[in-house]
């Protein structure tokens, strides 16, 4: 490029032809379409990755919205349920479902319960969580007892997966999950409407298991719920208290200006050092109990409150100093002035940072790792202090786990994971737009 | 009454006395002939803090005073047999604890158990539901008693100087009602303070991550020497057992952990600083408001996906997807390597490089533009030869707070990077970072007396000072490089 530029110089002098000038400024053309094009692919290129990513997750995941469910026929049989007709809570709790849900597809198949082998196989088409299904069934109303009913129950993540396509059928029988008369089962029992694909109600409710298809991220939402809760409760506050006080209070010196390069370096520390900070302070330190959200919720503050210090700050710098020369002049005093006026002008701004340093929270899953929150939780924590776990951890620990039913349900839960960031960034846009104020 | 409790009744009480003080305000200012100083609002606000505030402090102090004064008082009333047989008395007082929470349920006859030999603690406490270990003692179980019955005193009176403590500064509050009162005075210190409170938070936290590092550092490398951690080569930390306690049996080179992040940053520069810093040329000096609406959010996007998700994108699509486009071409790409966990990070930080390069493009005056236009350069001359230059000390500081994230990230590298602690210059091959075994050493059981648990300590000090000085660094640059135009 630079010798061009020199010869440009000698050009000018007019000792070079007209054609090769010519030539010259046309290279030069060249290079300025090539160098534009760089622009435009780089672009390119990221928009690309952009739709790549997402593309990769919804075709991972849009499976995992849907179940294979069996509407089989189920006899509750009291000889089987409770023989005493005690109705017994122990007794019903620990009754033999599995046995139904088997007897019920076995009638279905026409299969003879004698024979074991073929017993085991059509087995292998029920999921574990079926005798869970007609247990809750039973909790739920001990009439059924006795009683014939109709009732949706859980395929197999095999079953699952043939059924969405995920297992190849023309792979030979001997490597393939399911055998042919497996396979010949399912299509008889799709034929005869008994199979099907439904949306997957599971996958929104349940908590971790050992199977993809009773797992769901339930428990984890309730988590991440509960973070989200402390993280308003304290972050906003706090963040919004000391973003006044460093606008609108603090004096010029070594104290402030050390605040203030705290904050900067804190929005810069790696968020996994924070999941240190928890585990060395809040449970070593302070005994606060381990997988809590209660700690994860904590540890989540710290990080976000940078954020909304930054956000607050800016939306307080915003408001013109003509708003507070107006209010003083009329003789409110300095703290009336700024909870009078210079909030409420600020706090479309404030709530908008507010939600930027939620989304943030919300995707995070490093710190939690370090505080005991990849935990295997069953049930519902019921307040903060419960064992718990969140959503992204969910997704962690699903992308790590062995059956590949789960790299529907990760994608699965991404997908659910994404949606609500999303829909947090877009509630902060719209407000951002519908409140801004130029002055 | 339990601690909750009393906050909660505390907090009602401040309430309460909001709205009974702004109503004996308000109806003195009729009543009275002289104006008053303050809004009603603002006495109300100061019978509040009268309530409140003495109350709240009583009870913090007593939280943190109490159990050790309690705790005192028992260590000193145990047999000075007990002491003196060289059993630690930290594991006394903890079994201790553990009986007198069970110490309540104990009848008569229980102790004449005990007492006549008929029964252990042990056994008599687990018929209580109440699991204590063997080493249970009689004598502990009277130190137990004198523990909860200094406790449940202790607790008795925190509740009855509470209620004091709140009843006096209420009614001394009240009493402040006047109309020469500069009760908005007072109300506005209070709360100037709480600003300031507010504040130091952030100072509170850099401080406590420095502070808890260090410690469990310190702890860290009385077992392992710092020689051996910062200069070995060997990552071999071992599985932490009990009972096997010491250094001997690990060993803890961070160097292989260092080189694995430096490798997998430097493939990630190498993915996003052409395509981040192209993109923000194009986009300040060439694309139309147009394009730029729609080109730059579509970009942040990438930096608000959660990079879980970018790890998992890495872990089930790009790292398969390069493990088998290498084995076409003949090239041995495992699916967890440096490319696969350096390539997806160098996706999540091009908006990183993009935005701020971008910002300091924009922000080079346009009079060296048109300087160079008029001297009949093109465009991408222009750029080349003026705008870069000048622009340069900015774009290395962006680079460098790009490559502070790509060390600090940790869910791309759990996922993707692998877990063997290489040194390797074959970048299909996994190699593993300090984030990693931060993550893989703090997760299962912890136990804080062994190395393999206090070296994540280590880990996370050489991180945050690394990160610590690449973004001074950084920030040095940018702010240096901007006061030339201003």
């Amino acid at each position: 490029m630079t010798d061009q530029v020199q010869r440009m110089d000698v050009t000018a002098g007019g000792r070079v032809a007209k054609s090769e000038k010519s030539k010259l400024v046309k290279r030069r053309y060249a290079a300025e379409r090539r160098f534009r094009f760089y622009g435009m692919a780089a672009i390119g290129t990221a928009v690309f990755f952009v739709f790549l990513l997402f593309g990769s997750i919804v075709n991972n995941g849009w499976s995992a919205f849907f179940q294979t469910k069996l509407d089989l026929t189920v006899h509750f049989d009291e000889s089987v349920i409770d023989k005493s007709g005690q109705r017994d809570r122990m007794t019903l709790l620990t009754a033999n479902y599995r046995k139904l849900a088997r007897e019920a597809l076995l009638a279905e198949l026409g299969v003879d319960p004698a024979d074991r082998p073929m017993r085991r196989k059509a087995e292998a088409l029920l999921s574990r969580g079926a005798a869970i299904q007609l247990r809750d069934v039973v909790m739920d109303d001990p009439s059924v007892i006795g009683t014939t009913q109709k009732v949706e129950l859980l395929a197999s993540g095999n079953a699952d997966a043939l059924m969405k396509g995920a297992i190849d059928r023309d792979v030979p029988e001997s490597r393939r999950q399911l055998d042919n008369r497996q396979v010949a089962w399912l299509d008889e029992l799709r034929a005869k409407d008994i199979l099907s694909l439904a949306f997957n109600t599971g996958l929104f409710t349940y908590g971790a298991s050992s199977q993809p298809e009773t797992a769901g991220i339930g428990v984890a939402a309730i988590g991440s719920f509960f973070m989200m809760l402390i993280v308003v409760l304290l972050a906003v506050p706090l963040g919004v208290a000391a973003a006044l006080y460093l606008e609108e209070f603090a004096p010029q010196n070594r104290w402030t200006d050390l605040i203030e390069v705290n904050i900067n370096n804190l929005a810069a520390v790696p968020s996994i050092v924070f999941g240190l900070l928890g585990l060395a302070v809040f449970i070593n330190f302070a005994g606060l109990p381990r997988s809590s959200a209660l700690v994860g919720g904590l540890v989540l503050t710290l990080m976000t409150l940078p954020t909304v210090i930054i956000a607050t700050r800016a939306a307080i710098r915003a408001v013109p100093p003509s708003i507070r020369e107006a209010a003083l002049g009329v003789g409110a005093s300095k703290m009336q002035t700024v909870t009078h006026h210079v909030l409420p002008l600020a706090l479309p701004g404030i709530l908008t940072g507010t939600i930027i340093g939620l989304v943030q929270a919300l995707g995070e899953t490093a710190p939690l790792l370090m505080i005991g929150l990849v935990a295997f939780v069953v049930d519902y924590p019921a307040t903060p202090m419960d064992p718990a776990t969140a959503l992204p951890v969910q997704i962690y620990m699903w992308a790590t786990a062995a059956e590949r039913g789960f790299v529907e349900r990760t994608a699965g839960a991404t997908i659910i994971l994404l949606g609500f960031l999303i829909l947090m960034n877009s509630t902060a846009v719209i407000m951002r737009r519908r409140f801004e104020r130029k002055w | 009454m339990t601690t909750q409790m009393i906050f909660l009744i505390l907090l009602l009480a401040g309430v309460a006395a909001f709205f009974y003080g702004r109503m004996r305000a308000r109806a003195m200012t009729v009543a009275s002939a002289e104006k008053f100083h303050s809004r009603p609002g603002h006495h109300g606000f100061y019978v509040t803090i009268w309530t409140m505030l003495p109350a709240f402090f009583l009870i913090v102090l007593w939280l943190v005073v109490a159990p050790l004064v309690v705790r005192w008082a028992v260590t000193n009333s145990l047999p000075e047999a007990a002491t003196a047989s060289g059993e630690s008395v930290s594991l006394i007082m903890t079994t201790v604890e553990q009986l007198s929470r069970g110490v309540t349920q104990l009848e008569e006859e229980d102790f004449d158990r005990i007492s006549s030999g008929a029964m252990t603690v042990q056994e008599v406490m687990r018929s209580k539901g109440v699991l204590v270990g063997s080493d249970a003692k009689p004598y502990m179980l009277q130190a137990a008693i004198l523990d909860e019955r200094l406790s449940a005193n202790s607790h008795l009176f925190l509740t009855l100087f509470a209620g004091i403590t709140m009843i006096g500064g209420f009614l001394y509050g009240r009493r402040g009602i006047a109309p020469r009162a500069r009760a908005r005075n007072a109300v506005e210190q209070v709360m100037t303070l709480g600003l300031i409170a507010a504040s130091t938070v952030a100072i509170l936290t850099t401080a406590g991550i420095v502070l808890s590092v260090l410690f469990e550092s310190i702890e860290f490398f009385r077992m392992v020497p710092p020689a051996d951690f910062f200069f070995g080569t060997v990552w071999d930390p071992r599985f932490s057992a009990p009972g096997r306690v010491g250094g001997s049996d690990g060993q803890f080179g961070i160097l292989p952990l260092l080189w694995g992040t430096a490798y997998i940053s430097l493939v990630a520069l190498m993915v996003a600083v052409p395509i981040g810093l192209m993109s923000a040329i194009y986009m300040s000096e060439y694309a139309g408001n147009k394009v730029r609406s729609i080109a730059k959010p579509l970009l942040e996007i990438l930096a608000g996906i959660p990079t879980i998700v970018y790890g998992f994108f890495a872990l089930v699509t790009f790292g398969p997807f390069l493990r088998d486009a290498g084995g076409l071409v003949g090239f041995d790409i495992q699916a967890s390597s440096v490319l696969t966990a350096g390539f997806v990070m160098g996706i999540m930080i091009i908006p990183f490089v993009s935005s701020l390069s971008d910002d300091i493009i924009s922000a080079v005056p346009q009079s060296l533009r048109e300087g160079s236009y008029g001297l009949g350069a093109t465009q991408s001359e222009t750029i080349k030869q003026v705008i870069m230059p000048a622009a340069l000390p900015g774009v290395v500081g962006a680079v460098l707070l790009a490559a502070s994230r790509a060390i600090g990230e940790t869910m791309i590298v759990v996922l993707a990077a692998g877990i063997a602690a290489n040194i390797t210059l074959n970048p299909g091959e996994s190699v593993t970072t300090v984030t990693v075994k931060i993550v893989s050493q703090l997760t299962g059981d912890l136990e804080f007396n062994s190395p393999q648990t206090l070296v994540a300590f280590a880990l996370g000090l050489t991180l945050f000072v690394v990160t610590l000085g690449l973004n001074v660094f950084a920030l040095y640059i940018v702010r240096k490089y901007r006061e030339q135009y201003e």
